[in-house]
């Protein structure tokens, strides 16, 4: 911004520039890239889950039942003889498509909602950020059980369930900047220059408000992957016999008196993804707005 | 003061009705007949219209909606459709086993959480810093009910400290065993909120004029920081407590059934499991009546935490 007007051709093109803002936001704060490591990794255990699963997470099998880790198999079986290792891999796939779908698509409405709150102001800014407010004081774990028992328990459900509860925190978020953005020359030059107000909010207030709003994405997707689990351990997950690490935890607990490495292994998961991806988004916004350092 | 109690109580009442209506017009969106659905795919035609008809399903949605409001405002929030004991008593009667809690938690939170933060605040980028800042993220990292499960295995089954079923509480001891493992599990998680926020709070403060201005005039270190600069720092810790109540409501769900203790959260999920819709409806009354009292009590707290805010 301080720049003379002849620096402006020597600026990279806007892709290259994203990419350099991205690496030196990462190489602010070393952990994320340890964050961003472990998420890669879960990310492709679950791709390649198929080829890397020793066992059918499904096949039960009365003979293997209830196995002590390392004895055949890795991490031990669970009450129906299936293999833990097998289910904890493909347990990751419905982990992280519902985390991510859901962290989407509360992204894109939440963005969209709150870029036009801040936009337009006035009366329709107080009504609907007054509406994610209400939406927002309510438990949302509470919320989501009760949308998803209403629903069902079914895969796009839980998305939806999911998605509506962090909707509001998106919105605000978006919100806040947008005021911000839309003071600014640029958009008074846009405006001059007779550009539709759609033009403006997508190629110019959401580029800008853009990496806050991803930092945001990659703490929300911790946040969804805990409301699945805890979704699945209380019995809302997806339905059995597909293997989700709450549901596992939920099979296990059933027998936690004699054989408690059952719950150890799921648990174990889920702490890794949430963790990495909690330092992964920590990291990043330190490095994106060094005032809200350790800030949740 | 007087002005800004009533605004925010009339926001109150306006969130209160909103969730009313969300609440009426959600048990009625659902697929299918609710009275369908409680007796099952066998029952006859005449059962479902009984049912309909003492559910009060076969009056308009008008009808349906203000009758729905006015017994929410009288206190009638008619009977349970399993136990047919009315929904308030059933509430009534485990509420104060999550008020307890809840209450045990917030306390333990705040005792763990605050002194922390500030620790990590004065010896920013430091060893303690760090420490305090990897282990809060991880604490925030817990899924509620694993970590209550990790709890229950060690103290529980490993070290047979505490009893594995926590509803006794007949003794003092026996109360003290009930609800330490269960509070302890909120507690933590809370306290990792409330490091993070009293850290970044008291650096924003002590960066103030006024902590240098001590700081010249020879102030020992600690009563700058616990006296001067901890008091201005817990504004936004209050607002983060009262905030994170919605979050512990929700954590203290998944609590009570790991530890298989009464209270709201063992209610809704066997209400949810066995489709009891007129205690849902109560429940979910409950849980906003909760929130916007919590609300109201925050607003108040400002003005005891920073005689500067006249509530204006």
């Amino acid at each position: 911004m301080s720049g003379s007007i002849h620096e402006a051709p020597a600026a990279p093109p806007p892709r290259r520039r994203w990419l350099k803002t991205t690496v030196s936001a990462f190489n602010a704060n070393k952990t994320s890239w340890l964050g961003l490591v472990i998420f890669v990794v879960v990310l492709l255990l679950a791709v390649f889950a198929p080829w890397l699963s020793p066992h059918d997470p499904v096949e039960q099998n009365v003979l293997t039942k209830l196995k002590p880790p390392f004895d055949n198999f890795y991490l031990g079986t669970d009450y129906y003889g299936r293999d833990i290792l097998s289910r904890l891999l493909y347990g990751a796939r419905i982990s992280l498509v519902i985390g991510i779908a859901s962290t989407v698509l509360a992204l894109v409405i939440g963005s969209i909602i709150g870029i036009l709150a801040g936009w337009h102001g006035g009366r329709l800014d107080i009504v609907v950020m007054q509406m994610m407010d209400m939406l927002l004081a309510f438990p949302s774990l509470i919320l989501g059980l009760i949308l998803v028992a209403m629903l069902g328990p079914s895969m796009t459900n839980i998305i939806i369930a999911i998605a509506l509860t962090s909707i509001p925190s998106f919105a605000r978020i978006a919100r806040a900047p947008t005021i911000a953005v839309k003071e600014r020359e640029f958009i008074d030059a846009g405006r001059a220059l007779g550009f539709s107000d759609l033009r403006l909010m997508s190629g110019h207030i959401l580029p800008n408000i853009f990496p806050e709003i991803l930092v945001m994405g990659s703490l929300w997707l911790a946040n969804a992957i805990r409301t699945e689990a805890s979704l699945a351990f209380i019995g809302l997950g997806v339905k059995p016999p597909i293997p989700t690490w709450g549901g596992m935890i939920r099979e296990g607990f059933e027998n936690i008196l004699d054989s408690y490495w059952l719950v150890l292994s799921p648990s174990i998961a889920i702490l890794i993804v949430v963790f990495g991806l909690n330092i992964l988004g920590d990291g990043l916004r330190d490095a994106i707005d060094p005032k809200l350092k350790g800030e949740r | 003061m007087g002005t800004f109690l009533v605004k925010r109580l009339l926001f109150s009442l306006v969130t209160l009705f909103a969730v009313l209506t969300l609440v009426f017009l959600v048990v009625r969106i659902v697929p299918g007949d609710p009275a369908q659905i409680i007796l099952g795919d066998q029952a006859d035609a005449t059962a479902i219209a009984a049912l309909r008809t003492r559910l009060g399903l076969d009056r308009s949605l008008p009808e349906q909606y203000f009758g729905f409001l006015a017994g929410a405002l009288r206190g009638d929030w008619g009977v349970s459709l399993v136990t047919g004991r009315p929904v308030i008593q059933e509430i009534v009667a485990v509420l104060p086993w999550t008020l307890e809690l809840t209450f045990v938690s917030m306390i333990l939170g705040t005792a763990i959480g605050v002194p922390l933060g500030v620790w990590a605040a004065v010896n920013r980028n430091r060893m303690p810093d760090y420490f305090t800042r990897l282990t809060s993220l991880l604490g925030l990292s817990f899924p509620p009910f694993v970590s209550a499960i990790l709890l229950l295995i060690v103290f529980s089954l490993i070290l047979n400290w505490f009893p594995v079923i926590s509803g006794n509480r007949s003794t003092p001891w026996a109360w003290f065993q009930s609800i330490t493992l269960p509070a302890l599990n909120l507690g933590l998680i809370m306290a990792a909120y409330i490091t993070r926020v009293t850290r970044s709070a008291l650096l924003e403060v002590m960066q103030e004029d006024y902590v240098r201005t001590a700081r010249a005039k020879g102030v020992p270190w600690n009563v700058i920081v616990w006296r001067h600069a901890l008091r201005n720092a817990l504004i936004p810790v209050v607002t983060v407590v009262g905030l994170y109540l919605g979050i512990l409501i929700g954590n203290s769900v998944l609590t009570e059934i790991v530890f298989n203790r009464p209270g709201l959260g063992k209610l809704i999920i066997g209400a949810l499991n066995q489709r009891d819709y007129t205690m849902l409806q109560g429940m979910m009354v409950i849980y906003t009546l909760i929130v916007v009292v919590v609300n109201v009590l925050t607003d108040l707290a400002y003005a005891f935490v920073d005689p500067r805010v006249k509530l204006s």
